[in-house]
């Protein structure tokens, strides 16, 4: 994974609470067996006017001129600013897979859907939680002027607005260390083989029956 | 000190290490995979080469894509090629790796999360995992049963631990009995109405109460599986007496010599009298009234003799455009009546309600009815073959296809149309699936979200009816 520490870039503002993993990345994309290539689908139904398959072509479709990210202000966007509970509905990490795709590296909300939030590191994605009113005024100041920038600093926890006023934000410290690292969680866990299987040996004496079989 | 509930029971016997910020490494029982989202996991062992911890702890079945119409021809069947490689992939993985797989015409395929109690293969005590954010059911169990992303399938793979922080307890009790006619779908429903599809996040859910001790185990199932639909990734019931009859006997359950202890161990899951909450809500069971939701988030429910709601009563701006939004893609007016809403299409079906109580729950109300003339097309799909045998055995199959609905075999199909059952732009489909997202079901589609048993009526009806008229 690629490490994560400071990065400049312009906000695109998604004005609705409640957008599901099935809004972000479509079902019929979920069929895919790689990691990759879900970002030309990405609010598949909310930014074309046709329906999409897996597999097409995704420059030659109709757009939907009113959605946000088909706005010429927003082209290059790389933080989505959005409303409470984003990512709620499945698990599916396609949805982070999508938005990084796409180009997104942070999210900014008042609340996120727990999975999609745990998935979000996962892949170099940093989802933010501001209060409402900031949220709020972050909103107001993106529709107000084009190419509206954000500098967002892992190290120092830190947003910085386009006038040089800044908002700190909060971010799990493991999270936070993996990022700025870029650092797998299979190899850091397995950093602990000794203390799983000393758990296992326990666990296999104490309940038998949830090994073999 | 007070006591421990059950989440924090479950918890402390699963904790492997534990880091001074709280994120810990838990031990997990069961991981339980379908061929959406574990080939990229599989795929990063492949490219690490890591194998899995311990290849006993998983077990797979297809779901997703498969189709519910003829399957005797297997995996070559699937007339889409790109489901058709998923589900291919799904069996040459497991082959791979060693790991069991019911695949297509093995009569125990069905949704993972019928087959993983069924088989007995999620148990009390156990943690469970799986790629799909509906694995909150086997909370149903006594069990701690999170919903995982991709990395994290491929992390419990290599490691047989959840990085993972202790969430809040949230107690959802439910007291009184509920009246005939309203069932454990209503309940969960009216639960999310009540706290909102953001309400449970960074919760695990506790059902307690007299409505949940009276509730049979699956449809305690079809509560905690919508648990996610609430915002917890976990919901969970204590164990009875109720659970360990259910538990006995199936194919992965404890065998003889083994069955004694693992009862006496079971005996203690449940939440101690003096356990304290983070959060308790109460809803009280008796008033609860047949539901369906109107709009494009699970919380958007109405009781069935409400009105779907106005934007202009509401005074929050972000919700009263969520409400206009709604009204708009599903094709409703403000304050219009539920039962004036027609019905195009009916769905029983999902890892919500395709167990056989669920079934034989819509039977009841279809015997010896037809489906209105108006309706285009009424699927019954059962959970799992071994679902669909027991309610063939039963006659239920006789009474859907007499009633005027088509008799499927096993897939999660219209709950989110990965395979060829999809609803047409436009439709309003009588679901008894989980999610009424737009596009959910196929794109332009109209969920409302309903009961077995409500679906039936709907679907006699030709729009939505109150079923206890129909009992």
């Amino acid at each position: 994974m690629d490490k994560f520490i400071k990065m400049t870039a312009i906000v695109a503002p998604m004005d609705r609470a409640n957008v599901d993993t099935d809004a972000i990345i479509p079902k019929q994309f979920l069929k895919s067996i790689k990691r990759s290539g879900f970002g030309p689908n990405l609010f598949d139904e909310w930014r074309y006017e046709d329906v999409g398959e897996p597999g097409q072509d995704c420059s030659n479709r109709p757009l939907r001129k009113d959605f946000v990210l088909n706005q010429p202000r927003y082209q290059g966007a790389k933080i989505l600013l959005a409303r409470e509970n984003f990512g709620c509905g499945s698990s599916r990490e396609h949805a982070p897979w999508a938005l990084k795709d796409y180009g997104f590296d942070v999210v900014i909300a008042p609340s996120f859907a727990d999975i999609f939030f745990n998935n979000s590191f996962k892949n170099g994605i940093l989802p933010i939680v501001l209060d409402d009113k900031t949220v709020d005024d972050l909103f107001k100041e993106v529709f107000a002027e084009e190419g509206y920038q954000l500098t967002v600093d892992l190290e120092a926890q830190k947003l910085v607005k386009p006038n040089g006023d800044s908002i700190d934000f909060e971010v799990d410290s493991f999270r936070r260390h993996c990022l700025l690292n870029g650092l797998d969680d299979i190899g850091l866990t397995l950093q602990h083989e000794d203390e799983i299987k000393a758990y296992e040996a326990n666990r296999k004496k104490n309940a038998p029956w949830l090994f073999g079989a | 000190m007070s006591g421990k509930t059950l989440y924090d029971k479950l918890w402390d016997a699963h904790v492997v290490r534990q880091e001074e910020d709280g994120t810990a490494l838990i031990y997990i029982d069961r991981q339980l995979l379908h061929e959406v989202t574990s080939p990229q996991a599989f795929e990063g062992l492949r490219l690490a080469h890591r194998k899995p911890w311990r290849v006993d702890a998983n077990l797979a079945t297809p779901d997703h894509n498969v189709p519910t119409t003829d399957l005797s021809g297997g995996v070559d069947s699937i007339v889409d090629p790109i489901s058709r490689i998923q589900v291919q992939t799904l069996g040459m993985n497991t082959k791979e790796f060693g790991i069991t797989e019911f695949g297509m015409g093995d009569p125990r395929q069905g949704i993972v999360h019928v087959v993983g109690p069924e088989e007995g293969a999620t148990l009390p005590g156990m943690t469970v995992v799986c790629g799909d954010s509906h694995t909150a059911t086997h909370g149903a169990l006594g069990a701690l049963a999170h919903g995982i992303g991709t990395s994290e399938v491929e992390h419990v793979m290599a490691t047989q631990c959840l990085i993972q922080k202790k969430m809040k307890n949230m107690l959802i009790k439910v007291d009184g009995e509920l009246q005939p006619g309203v069932g454990p779908k209503d309940v969960v429903l009216a639960v999310i109405g009540v706290i909102g599809t953001a309400g449970g996040n960074g919760c695990a859910i506790e059902f307690g109460g007299q409505v949940f001790r009276d509730m049979s185990i699956e449809g305690r199932m079809t509560v905690c599986n919508m648990a996610i639909e609430a915002g917890a990734r976990v919901g969970l019931v204590a164990v009875d007496e109720k659970t360990i009859d259910y538990v006995k006997g199936r194919p992965f359950a404890p065998k003889e010599d083994q069955w004694e202890a693992a009862v006496a161990a079971w005996q203690d899951l449940k939440s101690d009298d003096d356990a304290v909450f983070d959060k308790v809500i109460e809803i009280d069971g008796s008033k609860i009234e047949p539901q369906v939701s109107w709009g494009t988030s699970p919380e958007m429910v109405l009781d069935v003799n409400g009105k779907v709601p106005n934007p202009a009563n509401e005074s929050d701006p972000v919700k009263a455009g969520g409400i206009e939004r709604a009204l708009k893609y599903m094709g409703l007016e403000a304050d219009m009546p539920v039962s004036e809403i027609p019905v195009d299409y009916v769905f029983i079906g999902s890892c919500t309600n395709s167990r056989i109580e669920d079934l034989r729950a819509a039977a009841e109300v279809l015997k010896g009815k037809k489906v209105a003339s108006t309706v285009e097309q009424a699927l019954a799909v059962p959970g799992s073959g071994l679902v669909k045998m027991q309610a063939e055995k039963e006659g239920l199959d006789k009474i859907f296809i007499e009633a005027g609905f088509e008799w499927r075999n096993p897939g999660c199909s219209m709950c989110l149309a990965m395979n060829a059952d999809k609803l047409p732009s436009g439709k309003h489909c009588a679901s008894t699936s989980n999610r009424n997202f737009e596009g959910r079901q196929g794109a332009g589609g109209r969920t409302h979200l309903v009961s077995p048993q409500m679906a039936a009526a709907a679907a006699v009806a030709g729009h939505f009816v109150d079923v206890r008229d129909y009992l």
